[in-house]
């Protein structure tokens, strides 16, 4: 066939309205947030002394990183999303992870010597490691399929922002029902669930959102 | 005298481009026509280098600017965004073929605004993902293309629905990208 011929069948499909790439992520990002609320008002709930712990220190400060978290990573993606490499590190990036440092070792300086590991080992752990990816698991497809629509210059690294995007969000909902608020149990485990879901989504990205 | 050219070139790509995202066809099918020669002077020379067909290459790249043309920032110059595209489809025909050459952005916009004598290619892979086309869709993109019906004169002469033919010709862009991507065999 022709180029000009070609041509010809892209122009005439030129009358169909394309999907901006910012409404497009912010709508997948809604509807993934509002699923994993969802599922979380269907089975988690907040903790019973959600209201007394939230006048305290800790549990604002875990609430603060886990979302400083999900909406650095949110507000990167639209630029991963084109073909155009352009420096995708919003700078806000830095600060759930800088937060969450500052928290260890104020923890270390602070507590009473000896407790560490037993608040580094908690007792939720193993709650926390499953229930922050199936959280992250809705907005994780709905990102990756609003990617999909997108052009990514580097595949991967789209899929590991949407998959660090989703997981924010997930831990954001689950630190909601989560009874641990010690820096070094939110260190430790939030870190892993976070880094095993985003690493996923790396590879799945690297796979899936190649165009 | 040749910068005032490209700007010039640059401003008028960039003016079709935002008239072509509001639904102007005839602008998008001008912008694509204005690119086509410098696409085919970009990838020519590398496509030859590893026994690609250069107008596979450059189909291919239309379908994908077609089909990705979101992605574009509103505004901007179209030329690094279209060898960002340009490059990633060289790179992945390479890929195919079993190599991982380093092609440049930058080197990709040199050559799009390079000057020199081009002619109109045909193209064989296009042809075979036409015949892999279902029925209908083979038949909605021979009337809007070979034919050069518009939406509505196609719909009639299929007896078709306007909104059919469009969804029609949309499935039949989208499953030939899928084609070339696949290795268009």
């Amino acid at each position: 066939m022709k180029t000009e011929t070609l041509i010809r069948a892209l122009a005439a499909d030129a009358g169909r309205p394309v999907l901006a790439i910012g409404p497009l992520l912010g709508a997948a990002l809604a509807a993934g947030t509002m699923g994993s609320i969802v599922l979380f008002v269907l089975f988690l709930r907040p903790r019973p002394d959600f209201a007394l712990a939230l006048q305290g220190f800790d549990l604002p400060l875990k609430l603060t990183i886990v979302a400083c978290l999900a909406i650095s990573a949110a507000r990167s993606l639209a630029a991963l999303a084109r073909p155009l490499a352009r420096r995708p590190i919003s700078r806000g990036l830095a600060a759930a992870p800088l937060l969450l440092l500052l928290a260890v070792v104020f923890e270390l300086v602070t507590m009473p010597a000896g407790s560490g590991l037993a608040r580094l080992l908690g007792q939720n752990a193993l709650h926390c490691i499953t229930l922050i990816p199936l959280l992250a698991l809705l907005p994780g497809v709905f990102l990756m399929i609003a990617l999909k629509h997108c052009a990514p210059a580097n595949p991967g690294v789209a899929g590991a922002f949407a998959g660090l995007a989703a997981s924010g969000i997930g831990a954001s909902l689950y630190a909601l029902s989560c009874p641990e608020d010690s820096p070094l149990f939110v260190a430790t485990w939030y870190s892993l669930a976070i880094a095993v879901f985003t690493a996923s989504c790396f590879l799945a990205g690297r796979r899936w959102l190649r165009w | 005298m040749e910068t005032v050219d490209a700007e010039n070139q640059e401003f008028r790509w960039t003016v079709l481009m935002e008239q072509s995202l509001e639904g102007d066809c005839a602008s998008y099918g001008e912008l694509l026509s204005s690119i086509t020669p410098a696409l085919r002077r970009a990838i020519r020379t590398r496509a030859r280098q590893v026994g690609l067909d250069a107008e596979d290459v450059v189909q291919e790249v239309l379908l994908a600017l077609h089909l990705k043309r979101n992605t574009w920032v509103r505004g901007t110059p179209v030329a690094p965004w279209l060898a960002a595209i340009a490059r990633n489809k060289i790179v992945d025909a390479h890929r195919r073929r079993g190599r991982r050459p380093e092609v440049s952005i930058d080197s990709v916009v040199e050559t799009l605004r390079d000057e020199g004598d081009v002619s109109e290619d045909q193209s064989q892979a296009l042809e075979r993902g036409i015949a892999g086309l279902p029925e209908r869709q083979r038949q909605v993109l021979h009337a809007v293309s070979l034919e050069g019906y518009s939406a509505q004169e196609a719909a009639a002469q299929l007896q078709m629905s306007e909104v059919g033919v469009r969804v029609t010709l949309h499935r039949a862009l989208k499953s030939l990208a899928v084609f070339f991507s696949q290795g268009n065999s």
